[in-house]
């Protein structure tokens, strides 16, 4: 069915107001947009890692999820989500149940890339019928802007944080999208907020529907962690991909896809420029950090566009 | 019909799992605990059970899938030792604090390190604390009538709490003894089917599990929480009736062995308990007054009736297969000695740290335990309380 950017922003909020998250938070917008990818009627459980989202959405008594809701703890988002899936087969094959589920869960990057590593690469190996949703910050914002895997290079963080001997965080960040699609499971997407969403909901609607394991990689900005104006939110994230820092892309069945190429891809200055804890790149005498940024964004660029012309 | 059979403890906890017919069951290998997911594997294979297995990739997410399961509204359990139990460490509290029914085929065996797979109760007695009911078996007969009443005393309505039915690892586990299982009909008859009141998979109402909740509810969920281990005492003893009405095998909160008119008594838990029988009845023989409480059901611990059980005991031995580095002793030891204070018994208390890692217990290990008893009452001075047994010092 063609996508109606209508219809989809019009389906009822499967995220109520009144939940503690920040204004300007990536995270609620990835998840609001996320759940618009479910058709209407279908019946759904939501998964989550403990992180900022869990703790400001569920907080006892009150709960913002319309859907059945499960969290557990940080590492095992992808585990317990197992356990729900293994359930819902077990009850439909002893006639007990006659409803359709899907199955949802997110976990920030600290729960995904790092501590939650292992069984979400056991939950996508094993194939449960679920998607896996990072909304990707870079960095453990939630126990106060901490670095993970996910941070990049020359972030400044509170556990790299920019000094006398230090440019901020020493290494690259792990490209999680591409080891999750060496599992090979069916559907892996990158996205971010562009294109009117356009982007976020059809892949979100492809990962849900999609039999088997999916994975989407959102990029979230967090305006406390990145330090840049709440409303520019949007910005941020147009530069993110016309810059080739975060490219959007899906592979489906191993095959690689590229879903949108700039006409001019601009220079990497621009995406860092708009965020405080890049601020340091822009002293002078660090002209070579922004090189070094620049080189790496390059190298990832021209590996993804190899991989998706094969 | 029962049907005598000659079976391992896991391969026994095995069958009553087929038998039962759970919904998922997520498993990790772990010596010794690795035969009861396989034998299980096996079961699915061949398509005797309608169970969705899941070959998890640890420990802590067999836990997590199991908590994931239960929550959703399935009869979920898993099977572990030692590490393995060590790992899913968070998942024991977050089981019991959803107050999710789930079981966990535990098979005892000492914790790293050195790395040893042998049996003690170091795993499941540092999991003492974790909000689950625990159930020890001497043997593969108990060990399979325990897994065959589990869920129907976590799934009580007044209890709501996650269940560890413990073996020894490789002495009960692994060794092949004389056995009879109940038939397939009674046990599913016995157990019967899972209707959980709040699930996620309730098409009719949706609910959310696992909340945050600090200085505002936090206190009153724990307080709950030992509300539900209140209750189990009694649930224990009702099942366990019910149970005896269908194999003819009575159980309570523990066994108490030759224990009229003992002078002398040990307190232990576990295949060691089988060891200790031998040396009652060997000392009996010879007229000395000794005898022996097995604990069965060690949390919530039934404190109370086992002061009552030693109330005329003038002196006892409480024995450890763990560990506590109190200085003083193991936790059976400091259980049983606040027991006995509660009730301002008279007896003289000692604690022995026996068999850990799988050194084994003789007989004569016992005998000499009650010779120290004796010449406790004959010189009306404890000595020193905490003890070891079997140890080159």
């Amino acid at each position: 069915m063609a996508y109606n950017f209508k219809e989809t922003m019009n389906k009822p909020e499967r995220l109520a107001p009144g939940h503690r998250m920040c204004a300007g938070c990536g995270g609620t917008i990835a998840v609001r947009n996320v759940l618009r990818g479910l058709h209407e009627g279908d019946k759904a459980v939501i998964g989550n890692a403990t992180g900022c989202l869990e703790v400001s959405t569920f907080t006892y008594p009150y709960t913002a999820w319309e859907d059945s809701y499960i969290h557990n703890a940080f590492e095992n988002a992808g585990a317990t989500m197992s356990g729900v899936e293994g359930a819902y087969n077990a009850l439909k094959r002893k006639g007990k149940l006659d409803e359709t589920y899907k199955f949802i869960t997110f976990g920030g990057d600290g729960g995904t890339y790092d501590i939650g590593f292992q069984s979400l690469s056991g939950a996508m190996e094993r194939n449960h019928d679920m998607v896996y949703v990072c909304y990707d910050n870079g960095a453990y914002m939630n126990t106060g802007i901490q670095r993970s895997s996910a941070t990049p290079m020359y972030a400044d963080t509170t556990t790299t944080p920019v000094g006398s001997e230090s440019n901020g965080k020493p290494q690259n960040r792990k490209d999680l999208a591409a080891v999750i699609a060496a599992h090979d499971i069916p559907y892996v997407a990158q996205t971010t907020f562009v294109q009117n969403f356009k982007d976020l909901h059809i892949k979100s609607e492809k990962a849900i529907y999609t039999p088997g394991a999916a994975f989407l990689n959102i990029m979230a900005p967090c305006p406390r962690g990145w330090r840049y104006d709440a409303p520019d939110i949007m910005e941020i994230c147009k530069l993110g991909v016309e810059t080739c820092y975060w490219p959007l892309f899906e592979v489906v069945e191993g095959k690689w896809i590229l879903n949108y190429e700039p006409k001019k891809k601009l220079p990497i200055e621009e995406f860092l420029c708009k965020q405080g804890r890049f601020k340091h790149l822009f002293k002078k005498g660090n002209e070579h950090l922004i090189e070094a940024f620049q080189k790496e964004v390059d190298r990832r660029w021209e590996e993804l566009q190899f991989r998706c012309s094969k | 019909m029962a049907k005598r059979e000659r079976l391992s403890g896991n391969e026994a906890v095995a069958i009553a799992l087929r038998q039962i017919n759970p919904d998922v069951f997520p498993a990790f290998p772990i010596t010794p605990s690795t035969e009861i997911p396989q034998y299980f594997s096996t079961f699915v294979a061949n398509g005797q059970v309608d169970t969705e297995f899941i070959p998890v990739e640890s420990e802590h997410s067999s836990m997590s899938a199991t908590i994931g399961a239960s929550a959703a509204g399935a009869r979920a359990l898993t099977a572990t030792s030692s590490c393995g139990l060590a790992y899913m460490w968070e998942e024991l509290y977050i089981a019991a604090s959803n107050r999710l029914p789930l079981a966990l085929a535990l098979v005892n065996r000492a914790l790293s390190g050195p790395i040893n797979i042998n049996c003690d109760h170091s795993d499941s007695m540092g999991a003492r604390d974790a909000g689950w009911i625990q159930i020890y078996a001497e043997n593969n007969q108990e060990a399979y009538d325990n897994m065959v009443q589990a869920f129907r005393i976590a799934e009580h309505k007044d209890v709501r709490l996650p269940i560890m039915i413990c073996q020894d690892g490789f002495i009960t586990s692994h060794a092949v003894e004389n056995i009879e299982l109940l038939d397939d009909d009674t046990v599913k008859n016995f157990v019967g089917e899972y209707e959980p009141e709040n699930y996620l998979l309730n098409p009719k109402e949706t609910m959310a599990v696992g909340p945050y909740a600090i200085t505002d509810y936090y206190m009153e969920a724990k307080r709950n929480q030992a509300e539900g281990m209140k209750h189990a005492v009694d649930v224990v003893k009702v099942i366990a009736k019910e149970f005896a009405t269908i194999s003819g095998r009575e159980y309570g909160l523990f066994e108490e062995y030759r224990m009229e008119d003992a002078e002398t008594a040990i307190v232990i838990i576990g295949s060691a308990a089988g060891t200790a029988k031998d040396a009652v009845d060997a000392l009996r023989e010879k007229g000395e007054k000794v005898g022996l409480i097995k604990i069965r059901l060690y949390r919530p611990f039934p404190a109370d009736e086992l002061a009552q059980a030693l109330q005329n005991v003038k002196a006892v031995a409480i024995m450890d297969r763990a560990e506590g580095y109190t200085n003083h002793g193991g936790p059976l030891g400091a259980d049983v000695m606040s027991a006995l204070y509660r009730a301002k018994a008279q007896a003289f208390a000692v604690n022995y740290i026996y068999g850990l890692g799988g050194r084994d217990v003789r007989v004569e290990d016992i005998e000499g335990v009650f010779e120290t008893l004796k010449q406790i009452v004959a010189d009306g001075d404890a000595g020193e309380t905490y003890r070891y047994l079997g140890v080159r010092e």
